[in-house]
């Protein structure tokens, strides 16, 4: 039976409590439909949602994760919480981009309280691109096995604090205005500061998970990550200074500073 | 509907009517510590807002919006709703009513219903839908919506039983034994010390003159059934379809001041204030619907004079295509093969047309209520010419019958937050009469001491609803709860017909007690609406509330895929494994009580400011009245009269005489203030007046800094002395200035400095203050020739009567589009110096030019030089075109989203006195209703710091807008510290802590992170 064959996804929904909650019920009290998929999470405002309960939720095999909030102006708090959900899920998609996930695996959407149409055709709609992307690590582009997959989402993982910090520091625009934020999320200058400030981490956080594993070489690092070898050289190079991995001449290869 | 009514018929206030207003009424009246009786005539509550489909401007949905206000009023002790119960007899007076009500018999006994609608299925009697407007069917016996107070079935007259004694069937088919036909009308008395009517309006009916052939043509509808149409709980669940055949219409018309603007036999000479706007609600939402739809609006002028209204016209008005057709049109006919019909119309430049449409929606006003003239008799107060009801010129809420006040649509045409405020000004005034009663009825409930169970394992009791069919039907309810059995720390599972009843809530508190379970999970609906109800029972049974916890298994599950019966149920499994995980990581959480302190301060002396602190102090506060002119009165001192003829001076003089004369209240004038502090209940202000400083303690504030006039720059304003506001011409008339002696012609221009791209915004005020002055001259001398070049004539509600009397007293009105605005010159016309202005005349194709003695601006009311250092003083936000920010549109009209300080006058927005007011007693009530507790509540669910983990980074100081966290000092260096009465719980400080510190209570990483982990592990076994 095709039924059988059909990959359901497992998809996790974090919802603010005001808006996009309150499109969900009227969703059901309205009658519309959407696919079994999803499992709803309540907090009180988008910008409660954490970069750490997004990639928990991948770690746990979540094949997609969707992040609801008021419409822009709309929020019901006076910090305007919504602006921060965008910075965080523009930082967590350029981690998942950048860990060889989808980044259409983590989206955003603002659904007002009245807005139950809009929530069940956001539902459809995903379930069925989500359908279509197939299971996590597993998307045209991913090809990740289980254990790759676990070793690249920790190494993410262990980039929260970094990008907590980034994303209260330089990583989002001076002006709070929904244009202000599309620019700088589509920017060069964003991708060049997600470089610095997190890009780098996250390359040093992958090889350092790698080395955890076992000593390996320059050329084995690259091979395994897929980098170019010059790149890979200034990863360990800046680790070594910093003393997290060190050199053995003996063997050629790199290893944990304190293994 | 579980507290048990109260029978003794004691009580301080009736409220009648229960729309809107009503509600709002009721719950101030209720909060500030009297019993109410909340009386209305149809089988529930909630009124024409129910009917909406959403509210303009910001297309809420209504019935969203509205209903947790009626569940609010279920539960208020201190409310006893009466629904399809009417009033019958008043005796007394104020102080001391005797009402009659007659209660009509709904056949349903309340208590014992479930509303499990099982008896509506089985009812063989379809009867058209009132609520939908008769354009669907219901049944005989019904709910009247879905969310219903109470949420009990009613029997119509349209039953079998009743007209045949035959049927019975409901009566079989109910497992509560809830059908009695035996009931009979019965009578009630009950004594109250005031009365608030708000009875409301009804829809203009178009069917007695067959208007536009409604009534003879099925394609032509009117405004409210455009409504129902919309609304997804309408006849067709939101799809439009045309009455005659059920098609989608793509070309729709709407005509409007159907029934107003009329003073043909029938029709009403007034406006109806709200349909302009309506009408574009319904072209957006229309657009929403079927992006293809064409729209055609045809109208008089657009009367866009409310808050935000000019730049939802706009919106309305780009929409791709969209006409707006400024023409009278004419009776159409129906072409006999699609059932179309036409319309005819007349433009400038194409003249007489005729065109077909799908459908034709009629932008019905609003008439008064059709029991209106009843109402009057029995309460013994007199209606208007209009047949709304007569208030005091100086305070809308008066009726002509002491004792009795009347807020809404029965004053006169008003929208939504009009009727919210003059409910709560109502409420004000209420409490001026009734003051020295207050709390002697009120009830406050108590509970028993909280068991304390944090060093107990988890032991958590999951309750799983079927929802009548709601839930069952679809999700495996005996199945759910043998899962739920087998979760880790579930002590205690079973399924419940209704847990939202009575009768079950009560099993669940002793089921708490007897099983010892120190966690709940309720499987139902949505934690929205339900969540106070069970945290209650909680409390009731013992337990800290905050160890409750909602599995949302209807509207998140049974109600959306209810094509999956199998995938339901283990969805409805999985959302319940996630809330007991949850449920085993909850905090006990102390919600605390903090101080209200007693007095209040008013901000701004005018007329706003000045009714406010009277109104406060009349219900025993002291008042600090802060005024930053050396003078009480505002911008009233440059005001003489009113349209309808108020003596503005003589009214302001015995205001300032009340307030200097009242010994509760405080006036500082030639004030400043330097800064405010604090919080709901405990706010403490510095003021500088007259050369020293005094520090105020107050538990509420009221922002009432008022606006200024607009100093134009246009039409030589300041350049040439014959060029007048329309506030100097005031003055200038009142005065009898020499200036006015030979002036034979006056022209007058409307929006001076707004409705442009800088002030893009309506003044609302202009319209009727050229009038007013228009009229003012040709009293002087009818010879005086009076021009007003005007753009839309907003002249809303009853002062369209004196636009017309304007007309008839030969003022000329001209229009200009703002393309092509007037210019004024210097001229001179047969040696006579005059000021020329020319304007487009758009039928003669060529500028009409005008000789004037005088040009007189009506220059745009603009916010408060001050209003932006008391947006920051006072942490309230001001909106786009720079008023102050109400914390909704709709239902809080004079609240701030910051707890405890309110907005009243033209600080808000431009509004006439009468409206100023009306406002100030609404702001008045709504502080008073804060004032008279003796504490406020703080949610407990609040940020807490780990000082060990604090690193003083700053990051959570910066996040926090409301500024709840501070650095301070502790033995272990700075600490970041969370000021509990400050912080609102959005929790926002939680993601930028990089060591993780700072926690959101009742939403902690540790919590959500279980229900994240739950979501995704495989199901457990069942044992």
């Amino acid at each position: 039976m095709s039924a059988e064959l059909e990959f359901r996804p497992k998809m996790l929904g974090i919802v603010c409590n005001w808006c996009c909650y309150g499109g969900a019920d009227l969703c059901g009290v309205s009658r519309f439909q959407y696919p079994p998929f999803i499992r709803l999470v309540r907090v009180m405002c988008s910008g409660r949602v954490d970069l750490a309960h997004i990639l928990r939720a991948f770690a746990n095999g979540m094949d997609a994760v969707f992040v609801g909030g008021c419409h822009i102006n709309d929020c019901h708090y006076v910090t305007e919480g919504n602006y921060d959900a965008i910075a965080m899920v523009e930082v967590c998609r350029e981690l998942l981009r950048r860990i060889g996930l989808r980044p259409e695996r983590l989206r955003l959407e603002w659904v007002s309280a009245g807005e139950g149409i809009r929530f069940a055709g956001i539902m459809n709609e995903y379930a069925a691109q989500v359908q279509k992307l197939g299971p996590l690590g597993q998307a045209e582009g991913e090809g990740l096995d289980q254990a790759e997959l676990r070793l690249r989402l920790e190494a993410a993982t262990r980039l929260v604090p970094f990008a907590r910090l980034a994303l209260t520091g330089r990583l989002r625009p001076g002006v709070r205005t929904e244009e202000a934020y599309r620019r700088f999320f589509a920017g060069e200058e964003f991708r060049r500061l997600f470089d610095e400030l997190v890009g780098d981490r996250l390359a040093v956080s992958r090889i350092l998970l790698l080395l955890r594993e076992r000593p390996r070489s320059t050329a084995e690092l690259a091979a395994r990550l897929g980098w170019s070898a010059s790149e890979v050289s200034r990863h360990v190079k800046s680790s070594s200074k910093q003393g997290l991995v060190r050199f053995d001449v003996a063997r050629g290869c790199y290893s944990l500073a304190g293994g | 509907m579980n507290k048990a009514p109260d029978t003794d018929g004691f009580g301080d206030v009736m409220v009648v009517g229960g729309g809107i207003s009503g509600i709002q009424a009721a719950l101030d009246l209720a909060t500030a510590g009297f019993k109410v009786f909340l009386v209305e005539k149809s089988p529930t509550i909630g009124g024409k807002m129910a009917q909406l489909d959403k509210t303009f401007p910001t297309n809420d949905c209504s019935m969203c919006i509205e209903s947790p206000k009626f569940i609010e009023c279920d539960r208020h002790p201190n409310i006893e709703i009466l629904t399809y119960t009417e009033v019958e007899r008043v005796e007394g007076r104020a102080g001391d009513f005797r009402v009659t009500l007659a209660k009509k018999p709904r056949y349903v006994l309340q208590d014992r219903c479930s509303g499990c609608t099982t008896c509506v299925s089985y009812c063989p009697v379809p009867v058209p839908d009132p609520f939908n407007q008769k354009l669907s069917s219901n049944k005989a016996v019904h709910i009247y919506f879905a969310q219903a107070i109470p949420l009990v079935p009613y029997i119509d007259e349209n039953c079998l039983y009743l007209k045949e004694g035959k049927c019975r069937i409901c009566e079989a088919v109910c497992q509560k034994d809830a059908i009695d036909f035996n009931q009979v009308p019965e009578r009630v008395e009950v004594r109250v010390g005031a009365v608030v009517l708000c009875p409301g309006y009804d829809a203009f009916d178009p069917g007695p003159r067959n208007d536009y052939g409604y009534g003879k043509f099925p394609n032509v509808v009117t405004s409210l059934d455009f409504e129902r149409l919309l609304c997804a709980t309408g006849p067709h669940e939101g799809e439009i379809l045309r009455p005659s055949d059920g098609r989608h219409p793509h070309r729709i018309a709407w005509i409007h001041c159907v029934g107003s603007r009329q003073v043909t036999p029938g029709g009403h000479g007034y406006c109806s204030s709200v349909c302009c706007t309506y009408i574009q609600k319904q072209v957006i939402l229309t657009k929403d619907h079927d992006d293809e739809a064409q729209c055609t609006i045809f109208h008089n002028d657009i009367r866009s004079y409310g808050k935000d209204f000019e730049r939802f016209y706009q919106r309305a008005e780009k929409l791709p295509g969209i006409r707006f057709v400024r023409s009278y049109v004419s009776v159409g006919r129906e072409i006999p093969e699609t059932r179309n019909v036409t319309i005819r119309y007349a433009t400038d430049d194409r003249g007489v047309q005729e065109e077909e449409f799908d459908l034709v929606v009629l932008g019905v006003g609003l008439s008064p209520p059709k029991d209106a003239r009843r109402l009057a008799d029995l309460f013994g107060l007199e209606l208007d010419e209009h047949g709304f009801c007569r208030t005091d010129p100086t305070n809308a809420m008066r009726t002509t019958r002491p004792g009795v006040l009347v807020s809404g649509a029965f004053q006169g045409p008003m929208d939504i937050p009009e009727s919210v405020i003059t409910a709560s000004g109502a409420g004000s005034l209420v409490g001026e009469l009734l003051d020295r009663r207050r709390g002697r009825l009120a009830r406050e409930r108590v509970y028993p001491p909280e068991r304390d169970v944090s060093q107990e394992e988890p032991r958590v009791g999951v309750y799983v609803c079927h929802c009548g069919a709601n839930i069952g039907r679809i999700v495996d309810v005996p199945s759910t709860v043998e899962y739920a059995l087998g979760l880790p720390n579930v002590v205690h599972a079973e399924e419940s017909l209704f847990i939202c009843s009575t009768e079950a809530a009560q099993r669940l508190a002793t089921s708490i007690k007897e099983k010892g379970l120190n966690r709940v999970v309720v499987a139902a609906c949505t934690p929205r609406t339900h969540e106070p109800l069970f945290r209650d029972t909680l409390r009731e049974a013992g337990i800290n509330q905050y160890y409750f916890d909602m599995a949302n298994i209807r509207e998140h599950c049974s109600w959306v895929h209810s094509r999956e019966k199998e995938a339901a149920t283990r969805k409805a499994q999985d959302i319940i494994r996630m809330s007991v995980a949850r449920a085993c990581h909850l905090e006990s959480l102390q919600e605390f009580r903090l101080p209200v302190d007693k007095r209040a301060l008013v901000v701004g002396g005018g007329l706003s400011g000045m009714t406010a602190a009277l109104s406060i102090a009349r219900q025993g506060h002291e008042v600090w009245l802060v005024e930053k002119e050396p003078e009480l009165g505002g911008m009233a001192r440059r005001l003489h009269t009113t349209l309808e003829g108020l003596d503005v001076q003589a009214y302001l003089q015995d205001v300032v005489r009340q307030v200097y004369r009242n010994p509760s209240v405080h006036v500082l004038t030639g004030a400043a203030i330097l800064e405010t502090a604090g919080y709901v209940g405990n706010f403490a202000t510095r003021v500088r007046a007259q050369g020293r400083e005094v520090e105020i303690r107050h538990g509420a504030t009221v922002i009432a800094v008022g606006a200024d006039e607009y100093r134009p720059t246009e039409y030589r304003y300041g350049e040439d002395p014959r060029v007048l506001t329309q506030l100097e011409l005031e003055g200038k008339l009142a005065a009898d200035d020499p200036q006015l002696a030979d002036v034979r012609s006056v022209v007058m221009i409307q929006c001076v400095g707004c409705r442009q791209e800088d002030r893009n915004y309506c003044a609302r005020l202009c319209c009727g203050q050229a009038v007013k002055n228009a009229l003012q001259l040709k009293r002087r001398n009818p010879a005086t020739d009076v021009y007003v070049l005007f753009r839309d004539m907003r002249t809303y509600g009853f002062r369209e009567d004196y636009y017309r009397e304007a007309a008839d007293r030969h003022v000329r009105f001209v229009r200009w589009e703002p393309e092509d605005r007037p210019e004024v010159e210097p001229a001179t016309e047969e040696g006579r110096p005059v000021l020329r202005v020319s304007v487009p005349d758009p039928i003669l194709g060529q500028r009409l030019a005008l000789d004037a003695d005088l040009v007189v601006l009506s220059a745009a009311v603009v916010p408060a030089a001050t209003s932006q250092d008391v947006s920051r003083q006072f942490k309230v936000a001001t909106g786009p075109d720079g008023f102050f920010q109400e914390a909704h549109v709709k239902l809080r009209p004079v609240d701030f989203a910051a707890d405890g300080v309110f907005l009243c006058g033209t600080a808000h927005y431009p509004k006439h006195i009468a409206e100023a007011v009306s406002q100030a007693y609404g702001a008045a009530g709504r502080a008073v209703t804060l004032l008279s507790q003796d504490t406020v509540v703080a949610s407990g669910s609040i940020c807490r710091v780990e000082e060990r983990d604090c690193v003083a980074c700053g990051a959570c100081i910066q996040a926090c807008t409301y500024g709840a966290i501070e650095f301070h000092d502790t033995a272990r260096g700075r600490k970041a510290r969370v000021n509990a009465v400050l912080c609102k719980g959005d929790g926002l400080c939680n993601t930028k802590c990089p060591t993780g510190a700072i926690a959101l209570l009742h939403y902690t990483d540790e919590e959500l992170l279980s229900q994240i982990d739950a979501a995704a592990a495989e199901p457990a076994r069942a044992t």
